[in-house]
Parts: C-alpha cells; sequence; structure tokens
C-alpha cells in the first residue's frame, strides 16, 4: 500500500514538474484553475462561474477555466491556500473581493497582504447600500441618522459579517455623522442579513445593491443610500451617502475579480491581463450577468493596480482604532 | 388550482428526459457518501446555461429531491449516511439490513420519502402565501431555542447509556466551536491551517460513519468465521405499501416535523430526519424497539427528509430568502435566467415557477419508481467481498471528503476523526449525537451571540430571549423534552445498565 501510494505521489509529482517547466509562451495549454474563497451557490462563485465561461474560446485563452471552491472563515481560508500553496505558474488564479482581502490582512492573523499577490482585472462592483424594512419609520438617511444621534448604540444593523464591504460602510457611516450604531454581523451571508431586515429582527441593514434592487422590487423593503461615489442605474432614485450629508466614500463598494499569485512569470501575467477584460466584455458574459443582476464595471490590471493601492491607504486610516 | 394547467410543460420530450435523468442521476450523487444535495446542485448551475429557465430549473429540482432520498441507501446498507439528512435513516435502517431486511427497509425510505415529499410539495403549492409570514417569524431568539430543543434529545439518540450519549454529544460540541467565528471575529481552537474554517459537516460524517466500519471489516481480516457478508434477500414490495400505510403514526410525525423545519430558514434540513426520529420513538409505543432495526425509525427519519424539500423553498420563491444552503444554490439557478423571486413571482412567472414545482411533484414518484430499482441493483454491491467493500468505502470516503472543498485538510480531518470514533465505539460510544452535537453548535453558539448583540441595544438579553409567546412555547418545549428524558432514564434506567453490561462481557 505504502509503495503504491509512494509511486503514485511521485508521479503525480513528475507531472506537475513537467508541466510546471512548460514555457510560459505556450501558455496556456492546459486548463486554468480559478480559487474561489467562497461557497459554491454564494454571489462571488455565482459570478465567477459566469465570467469565466467563454475562456476556452479560441479568440481568449484558447483553455477553459475551471472553478475550485475553498470556502471558509470569511474567505480567509481561501486566500492563505492561494498564497502559501498554490503554484505561482498561472495554472491556478485566484478570484479576489476587495475590501475583504485587505481589509482582513490589515486587522492581521492571516498569511495575505496586497503584495501577496497581483492583480489580473476586474469584473463586477457591488456597492454597499443602506436598506431598512417595507414599514420601517426611516425614509431617508437623515432619518435614521437622527435616531441613531438620540440613541447611541441602538440603532441595530445588520450585515454579513466583520471586515466586509458591509461591515466598512458601517464603520464609515458612523465615522462621518460621529454617531454609534450597533452593527450585527449575521452567519449566511448577505442573504441572512437581508432576511434579519425584512423580518424586522433588525432596525435597518447594510447590504449588497443587487440583492437590496431585488428585494426591493419583491416589494419588501427601502432603500435610503447608496455608499459609492455616483448613484447607481439599477437606483436613480437612491441619493448617495454623500448627497445624503455623510462624508462616506466609495471604500466598501465590493470589488470583485482575478488575481494570480506574485512571483508568476511576467509574461503569463501580460498575457492574463490582455486576455482576460476581454473574456469579461463577452457578449455572452455580459448578457448572462445583466440577467442575474450583478453589476459588472471592467477594469484593466492597471486600473485595479491604482484601486488597490487606494484601498490599503483608506482601510488602514479606517481600522486603525479597532 | 392554476399549477394543474402547467402539469403540460412537465411532459415536453425534453423536460421529460431532464426529469428523468436528473432523478437517477440524484439518486447515485446522493448515494455517494460526500455528494451532499448542495453540492450536487452546484454542480449542475452550469449545465442550466444551455438551457431554457423551465428546463433548468426541472433539472435542478428533480436532483435536489432524488439526492436528498438517495442518501438513504448507503445510510441502510453501509451504515454511512449520504448527507447530514439520512444520519437519523442509518440509525434502524441499517439494524435492519443486517438482519437481513436490507430490501425491506430501502422499500420503505423510498416510499416515505414520497409520501414526505408529495405532502411537503403541496404545501408550497396551496399554502405559501400564509406560511412564508410564517417563516419570518423566526428570530435569532427562537432559533435559539430550537437548536437547545435539539440539544436536549442528544443523550437519548442511538446510545446504550445516556451519559455516553451525552458526553459524545459534548465532544461534537466542542468540535463544533473549532475555527474563525465569523461573528466575533475571534479564532478557536486553531492548531492547523486545515482548521481555519472550522470542521465541515461533510468530512466528519464520513469520518465518523464510514471509518469505523471499514477498519472494522478489516479488523475482522480473513476469518471467514467473523466475515458475515450482507445478505440482501428480495422483500415484497407490495407488503412494504402495506407496512406503510399502517405505521401512519410514524409517517404523519415525520411528515409534520419535516414541514416545519423545512420552513424555518436558518436551522436547515440537516436536523429534521433527527428531530423526526426522536418524536416518533417518545409517541411509539414499541420505543424500546427503537435503534434495534425497528421500520417506524426509517420512515420517521425519511419522510421528514424529503417533506423538508418543498416548504423550504417557500421563503426562497416568495422572500427571496434562502432558507437552506441548498435553496441559496437554487436561487442562483433562478436568477441566472433572469427570475427574480418575490411575493409577484407566481403573477411573473407562472408558466416558470408552477412547471418547476410540478416538476418537483411528478420527481417524487419517479425517484420512488427508480429509487425501487436502484435498491434492487444497490442490494447487490452489498453483497461484495468484505475487503472489497472495505476498500471501495475507504475509496468513497477520501474522494468525498476531498471533494467537498478540494481540500487535503478535510480528508485529515475525516480520517483524524474517524480513528478517534473508532476507539469511541469500543467504549460504547455512538457517532449519531456527536454529529448533532457538530452541526447543532454552531446554531446555537451564533444565534446567540447574535440575538445577545441585538438584545444589548433593546432591553437587555432576559426581555428577549425569555419573553414573546414564541419563545415561551419553544423553552416549554425545551423543558417538556428535558423532563421526558430525565423520567424515561429513571424508569428504564435499570434495564439499561443491565444492557450495557451484558454488551461489555
Amino acid at each position: 500500500m505504502k509503495t503504491i501510494l509512494k509511486s503514485a505521489l511521485l508521479s503525480v509529482a513528475a507531472l506537475t514538474l513537467t508541466a510546471g517547466t512548460a514555457p510560459a509562451a505556450d501558455y496556456p495549454d492546459r486548463p486554468i484553475g480559478v480559487a474561489v474563497s467562497y461557497g459554491a451557490g454564494g454571489a462571488t462563485d455565482f459570478q465567477a462561474r459566469i465570467v469565466t465561461m467563454v475562456a476556452g474560446n479560441e479568440d481568449i485563452l484558447g483553455q477553459p477555466m475551471y472553478i475550485v471552491n475553498k470556502p471558509g472563515a470569511g474567505g480567509r481560508k481561501g486566500w492563505n491556500w492561494f498564497a502559501t500553496e498554490a503554484e505561482a505558474d498561472g495554472y491556478m488564479l485566484s478570484a479576489y473581493n476587495i475590501p475583504h482581502f485587505i481589509a482582513q490582512s490589515i486587522k492581521g492573523g492571516v498569511k495575505y497582504s496586497a503584495d501577496s499577490f497581483e492583480p489580473i482585472a476586474n469584473w463586477g462592483s457591488d456597492p454597499a447600500v443602506v436598506v431598512v424594512g417595507k414599514d420601517s419609520k426611516f425614509n431617508s438617511m437623515a432619518d435614521l441618522i437622527a435616531f441613531a444621534k438620540e440613541n447611541p448604540g441602538k440603532t441595530t444593523t445588520s450585515g454579513a459579517g466583520l471586515f466586509v464591504g458591509h461591515h466598512i460602510a458601517a464603520l464609515q457611516i458612523e465615522k462621518a455623522c460621529a454617531c454609534k450604531i450597533a452593527y450585527i454581523p449575521t452567519k449566511g451571508g448577505g442573504a441572512a442579513a437581508m432576511k434579519a431586515v425584512i423580518a424586522g429582527e433588525v432596525m435597518a441593514g447594510v447590504n449588497n445593491l443587487s440583492d437590496a434592487f431585488r428585494a426591493r422590487e419583491a416589494g419588501n423593503v427601502k432603500i435610503l443610500g447608496v455608499a459609492d461615489l455616483e448613484r447607481n442605474e439599477f437606483l436613480p432614485d437612491v441619493p448617495t451617502m454623500k448627497e445624503a450629508g455623510l462624508d462616506v466614500d466609495n471604500s466598501s463598494v465590493n470589488f470583485r475579480g482575478l488575481m494570480v499569485k506574485k512571483g508568476t512569470p511576467q509574461e503569463v501575467i501580460d498575457k492574463l491581463a490582455a486576455q482576460v477584460p476581454l473574456m469579461f466584455e463577452n457578449a455572452r458574459v455580459v448578457k448572462r450577468m445583466k440577467a442575474g443582476g450583478s453589476p459588472m464595471k471592467v477594469m484593466t490590471r492597471d486600473e485595479v493596480k491604482a484601486m488597490w493601492a487606494q484601498r490599503q491607504a483608506t482601510l488602514a486610516e479606517l481600522l486603525k482604532g479597532l | 388550482m392554476e399549477f394543474l394547467s402547467y402539469f403540460g410543460g412537465v411532459f415536453e420530450p425534453v423536460s421529460l428526459m431532464l426529469l428523468i435523468g436528473g432523478t437517477i442521476g440524484g439518486l447515485i450523487l446522493g448515494a455517494t457518501p460526500g455528494l451532499s444535495p448542495t453540492m450536487a446542485v452546484a454542480l449542475l448551475i452550469p449545465f442550466t446555461f444551455h438551457l431554457q429557465p423551465t428546463q433548468g430549473l426541472i433539472l435542478l429540482g428533480a436532483a435536489y429531491t432524488s439526492t436528498v432520498a438517495g442518501g438513504a441507501v448507503s445510510a441502510i446498507l453501509l451504515k454511512i449516511p449520504g448527507a447530514p439528512a439520512n444520519i437519523a435513516t442509518a440509525l434502524d435502517g441499517n439494524e435492519m439490513a443486517k438482519r437481513g431486511e436490507g430490501a425491506r427497509a430501502l422499500q420503505l425510505s423510498f416510499l416515505s420519502s414520497g409520501v414526505g415529499g408529495v405532502i411537503g410539495v403541496l404545501l408550497l403549492i396551496f399554502l405559501t402565501p400564509v406560511l412564508a409570514k410564517w417563516a419570518l417569524q423566526f428570530g435569532p431568539s427562537h432559533l435559539f431555542w430550537i437548536a437547545i430543543l435539539g440539544v436536549t434529545v442528544i443523550g437519548s439518540l442511538d446510545s446504550k447509556s445516556f451519559v455516553k450519549g451525552l458526553l459524545s454529544g459534548c465532544i461534537g460540541l466542542w468540535l463544533s466551536q473549532i475555527g474563525y467565528d465569523e461573528i466575533q471575529g475571534t479564532e478557536r481552537f486553531i492548531f492547523t491551517d486545515a482548521l481555519t474554517g472550522g470542521i465541515h459537516i461533510i468530512p466528519a460524517l464520513i469520518g465518523l460513519f464510514a471509518i469505523p466500519q471499514v477498519l472494522d471489516m478489516l479488523a475482522k481480516g480473513r476469518n471467514p468465521q467473523t466475515i458475515a457478508s450482507l445478505d440482501v434477500p428480495k422483500y415484497s414490495f407490495l407488503d412494504s405499501v402495506r407496512e406503510m400505510i399502517g405505521s401512519i403514526r410514524a409517517l404523519s410525525i415525520g411528515t409534520t416535523i419535516g414541514s416545519i423545519i423545512g420552513l424555518i430558514p436558518g436551522v436547515g434540513g440537516q436536523i429534521a430526519g433527527l428531530v423526526a426520529y426522536d418524536q416518533a420513538r417518545k409517541f411509539s409505543p414499541d420505543r424500546n424497539k427503537f435503534g434495534t432495526g425497528h421500520s417506524e425509525g426509517v420512515i420517521a427519519a425519511e419522510s421528514a427528509n424529503n417533506a423538508m424539500v418543498g416548504p423550504s423553498l417557500v421563503p426562497l420563491l416568495t422572500l427571496s430568502i434562502p432558507g437552506s444552503p441548498t435553496a441559496a444554490v437554487l436561487l442562483g439557478g433562478l436568477l441566472i435566467h433572469g427570475i427574480f423571486p418575490g411575493s409577484d413571482i407566481f403573477q411573473k412567472h407562472p408558466e416558470v415557477v408552477w412547471t418547476f414545482i410540478n416538476s418537483m411533484l411528478i420527481g417524487q414518484i419517479l425517484m420512488v419508481i427508480f429509487g425501487i430499482y436502484t435498491a434492487a441493483w444497490a442490494a447487490k454491491i452489498a453483497k461484495a467481498p468484505m475487503p472489497v467493500m472495505a476498500a471501495g468505502v475507504l475509496v468513497l470516503a477520501l474522494f468525498g471528503s476531498y471533494s467537498v472543498q478540494q481540500s487535503m485538510g478535510d480528508v485529515h480531518i475525516m480520517l483524524a476523526l474517524g480513528v478517534g470514533m473508532f476507539v469511541l465505539q469500543k467504549f460504547g460510544f455512538s457517532a449519531a449525537p456527536l454529529v448533532l452535537g457538530l452541526i447543532l453548535g454552531p446554531i446555537a453558539g451564533d444565534y446567540f451571540t447574535n440575538g445577545s448583540m441585538i438584545a444589548a441595544a433593546q432591553d437587555g438579553p432576559w426581555v428577549y430571549f425569555f419573553t414573546g409567546p414564541l419563545n415561551i412555547i419553544l423553552i416549554a418545549l425545551v423543558i417538556a423534552s428535558i423532563v421526558y428524558s430525565f423520567w424515561s432514564n429513571m424508569l428504564q434506567g435499570s434495564g439499561k445498565t443491565e444492557a450495557t453490561g451484558e454488551a461489555a462481557q
């Protein structure tokens, strides 16, 4: 048994070695994995499966991409794995979620930081919005803030966990209004946080624009404000936080895209950086994303690099006191 | 009765083919340890890209229904539950199989799955608007009490000794606390990277149930005297039908509890089978026969875990709130075709929604038919020689636990738990209470912290957790369950000690 196992492991190792030494010029000559740090069926997984579905087209990469789910601990498990164990050969990419992984690395206790990875391209942006139940007495951000100022720490506000976009938005709102709200992280992602709002378990909630848009269409919630620099095309009637008088920028917007590990050959990075945005802009991808209510924002490698650097600075400042 | 007019869509050639294919495929996937309903549905979503929305949903619905039922096959024949939902089925089902009544157990399990499933889907069809409001009533404090209610049955579950049951339940509760706590932002008992995300229920389930079985088989070695090959003789299908109709009590308890639990978002179907099993035992005059291969145990457990399927879609379809991990994956399947669930979904997309629901109804019936065919076929596998069987189960166990998160760490956790459980079993501990602890720990813990945070911003924990009619009803149930456990253990205490003594000798 042992010898069989050993020889099997050796042959696997040999295979990976030969594959690893293949010249980067031929890249890619086999299917490419995409690690997703969240479970199958979640928003990131769902979108990653759509945006990678045409990778095998000859004019994109000529090789298909497959999704590998590495969920756990709010994404920490998957990104730890990617930063420490994945090969830097371009055959294993990872989906990133900003601000999640940068905020986590600032808080510490993880084995990665923004410097561990090289961005390839961005496919989506989902701003955080503030929602209240449809029968809530709050009709605007001003109502909500006025209540929070009168009742410090009493405004229960749900969101999907700690150090995710929702939490960052709540922290920024608190900072901007100089008041105290009670942020309630729920387990089970944005869906559980939304349920708490609809069922009236909490007074308000921070949630994804895409999910809030659907909940409003279904007549379950009111959307008070969007934590972005501009109004969103899905919600032209909802004011930004700035318009509502709160100094909150777009740091909490949930950006999703693809990255590789630092140390990946430059030719591979260049090839991906050139081709992956084409994949995201493919007509079939755009159509599917639109049908799913997932807002897209395609950004090139250089744009993403600048965005990461800017987030790193803002979040370090915001999370300093925590 | 609007749904009747949409039955035509189910019987279109492509739809019917998908329905049959999804059902058969689902049964096989479900019977494979490690492939849970959630995974089966998630794996199928990319295939639905190329289908019409209705057809895609038919495939997903059929796979969901039949994977839940398929898990019973390995639970009964091998005592390895295919998914958490089938744990309770293994308790009595496997004992029946050991007695040579595997065919009877399998037929009963598919029949009761079918009955429970059909009733569950009918609830979805007729009572959705009423139930949707009701499902939202359950907040963190109520879910906390439901989890505690589950904890109170740990001690009496599949254990010869009440104390040993409690102890292994406590081990499960402790194991469930390992990992990064996403609500409090702290780490607990993480010594190695593999434990960052905690212990995933599927590898744990495989390790705790399959590995001790494999070790047992191997420990018996080649000695022909000790090898008791599992024989599954044929059993009359009509007798099974008659027996199931005779067990109306177990069937109705299972279906009722399954439907209620399925409806509550956040509890999930994992505990439906176990809770129904426990209640069926409490209300049965033959309660001492449970755990020794009593058919009522199989009927209650299987009717519950399929009755859960229909109602678990109520919050999803009307409020866009997925009540279980599988429902969350189904939501993705709906969205990808541009269908946004909401209270007006039945008006906006009647053809899609009703065809989907109808296909689940037909799917339940197909599942019974194919399940019984599969059962005859699976019985042949069960006759395999012990060493071949041990090797086969081991391969499935390794494959299953790796595939959940593509993680070798999960395989190590699975093996470690398995070896640990093998040793514990030698001392009379049982895996079922441990798994129940593992499932309930996070539910109780998370909703307690969540509730406490909300309570702190309101009138304090006492008011939040102890007032309101729903809280009081649930607390009363918890107290009743504890009193019942003590009372029945005091009464039967002497008899039980003797039984353990004999087993030890």
